[in-house]
């Protein structure tokens, strides 16, 4: 294997008094589809804000090719979060258009002449691979979910990170278009060579794509003080070759139990 | 039988429904008008219909003996040029404060605190002061305005600006935008149709300093005007100002949110 790409050295991360993650541990290497799936508050969406830079750990380091991740979202990590994530005063095309014109230092991000042609170009190639070649001039209030997570993951492609996140990407679609969501965000994989983090609530999603699973969960338990102890990686499988039993036993601990979860369900840690 | 909160009424219905008050006031007054005069043709408390037309042809139609002007429309220049000058000023300020409070933290913690306080001065209180410091002229009544509705303004655009979701920062951050490129390309123009609205909103109040300026100091003006002649109770001018006023506001109200609609189609849909 070559040089670990992100490196997560006894991760921790509190909040005042409550302890989101503790003892995190994990080596990631580039071309990875790491899925983290895990209980409601259960610090998953927190680590992949830790990598996103717009949370720091509390303790522990978390390393990007060896140095501190930046400590705010750039250009090497996209992101395609279940919402919000498109432009809403932007045409489809104008959406992708403009993040072309982001990568450029100019002082407003427009682009004009020979690279305004260049990019409206290649962001027309990229959106009918996504499958919304017949919708460019639309807004994205007249796209359906699935629509709009598509161009999400169209702008963030065009912006060539080595890393890209997913938070719940797919959460609030019907489960037919899931499975297209799904051929589509593995097709980008592949072709982009991208390092993939995606959190998910869907255990199968998780077994389904990807190479890796993390199930983010407490080691310890304190009933009187639920928010003593942190989360960390529980198991850190590679997809394929799950047996049965260890399956249900995972489906089983990230569904969280009635009465013991009931306050955590409503609560979830941000 | 339905229960009343369940009677809607058709569009046709609901048109002459809205028409009916406007008319039996209309029919109101002329009546009362009648009256009056019946008693005593020289009333000038409620001249009647005709009075008014005569006494709006003349200041219309006829050059003034004074100047050679015709009175009504260089009062309702000069009127709505103080207006557009003041308000267009306070949309400026209001929209460049607003927008960087809202979007830099830094600026908001240095400056929001100040805003608040200023936007408590009651602006006819300082009215004084302009006169004192800016003299009678064009520009303390254009200043009265700006002051009066800016901070506003201001405090809206603020308030719209942080409203838009933090997920479009952070996915404009991943694009590669700058802190520049993010106002320009992703806050402003969402920004823009809340300034229009903001500025509707505030015209009432507007024209509540436009008409007390003039009315304390002024040579023309459609509050100057008002003021003027209510010395010689002539209200069949007052009462066709106040008319022609409204006719105003309603107009502009109109034209702004159709201009609203028409350059920011998306507005307003999630």
């Amino acid at each position: 294997m070559t040089e670990p790409f992100i490196q997560a050295l006894n991760v921790g991360k509190t909040y005042g008094q409550d302890r989101i993650l503790e003892r995190v541990n994990a080596t990631v290497h580039q071309g990875e589809f790491i899925t983290l799936v895990g209980a409601s508050g259960c610090g998953k969406s927190t680590f992949l804000k830790m990598i996103l830079g717009i949370e720091q750990p509390s303790s522990g380091e978390l390393l990007l090719n060896g140095a501190p991740m930046p400590n705010e979202p750039g250009p090497d990590r996209g992101i395609v979060f279940q919402q919000y994530s498109v432009f809403p005063h932007m045409t489809v095309l104008e959406n992708v258009v403009a993040a072309k014109g982001f990568q450029k230092a100019s002082l407003s991000g427009y682009l004009f002449g020979k690279e305004k042609r260049q990019a409206r170009q290649e962001a027309s190639e990229i959106l009918h691979q996504v499958g919304l070649g017949h919708a460019l001039t639309r807004y994205p209030h007249e796209l359906s979910g699935g629509m709009k997570q598509r161009l999400a993951i169209a702008q963030a492609v065009i912006g060539k990170p080595k890393i890209l996140l997913l938070d719940e990407p797919f959460g609030a679609l019907d489960p037919g278009i899931r499975a297209d969501m799904h051929a589509l965000i593995l097709d980008v994989w592949r072709q982009h060579k991208l390092t993939i983090f995606m959190v998910t609530h869907d255990l199968k999603e998780g077994f389904y794509l990807g190479t890796r699973l993390w199930v983010f969960d407490k080691l310890r338990h304190d009933p009187h003080a639920p928010n003593a102890y942190g989360a960390s990686i529980t198991y850190d499988l590679p997809v394929g070759a799950t047996a049965d039993d260890l399956y249900r036993e995972i489906d089983e601990q990230i569904r969280p139990t009635p009465i013991f979860n009931h306050h955590s369900e409503l609560t979830e840690t941000p | 039988m339905k229960k009343l909160i369940n009677y809607t009424p058709t569009p046709v219905n609901r048109t002459l429904l809205g028409l009916l008050p406007f008319v039996l006031l209309l029919l109101l007054y002329m009546a009362s008008s009648e009256a009056r005069l019946a008693i005593n043709p020289s009333d000038k408390l409620l001249p009647s219909l005709g009075q008014m037309g005569d006494a709006m042809y003349r200041l219309a139609f006829e050059p003034s003996r004074r100047k050679g002007e015709l009175v009504f429309w260089q009062d309702t220049l000069s009127s709505l040029g103080r207006l557009g000058a003041g308000v267009g000023i306070a949309a400026l300020f209001g929209l460049t404060i607003g927008l960087l409070t809202g979007a830099l933290p830094l600026l908001y913690s240095f400056l929001a605190p100040l805003l608040t306080v200023v936007s408590l001065i009651p602006p006819l209180a300082i009215l004084p002061i302009l006169f004192i410091i800016i003299g009678l002229g064009e520009s303390s009544k254009i200043t009265l305005i700006a002051i009066g509705v800016a901070p506003f303004i201001a405090r809206d655009i603020q308030r719209r600006t942080q409203e838009i979701p933090s997920e479009q920062l952070v996915k404009a951050q991943t694009l590669g935008a700058s802190t520049l490129q993010i106002l320009v390309r992703v806050l402003l123009p969402q920004v823009m149709p809340k300034l229009i609205d903001a500025v509707r909103l505030s015209l009432g109040a507007g024209w509540l300093f436009l008409i007390a300026a003039e009315a304390i100091s002024s040579t023309d003006g459609l509050g100057y005007r008002i003021f003027l002649v209510r010395r010689y109770m002539s209200m069949d001018v007052i009462l066709p100002y106040v008319a022609w006023i409204t006719l105003l506001a309603f107009l502009i109200d109109y034209l702004l949110a159709a201009l609203n609609k028409r350059l920011y189609p998306w507005e307003g849909k999630a």
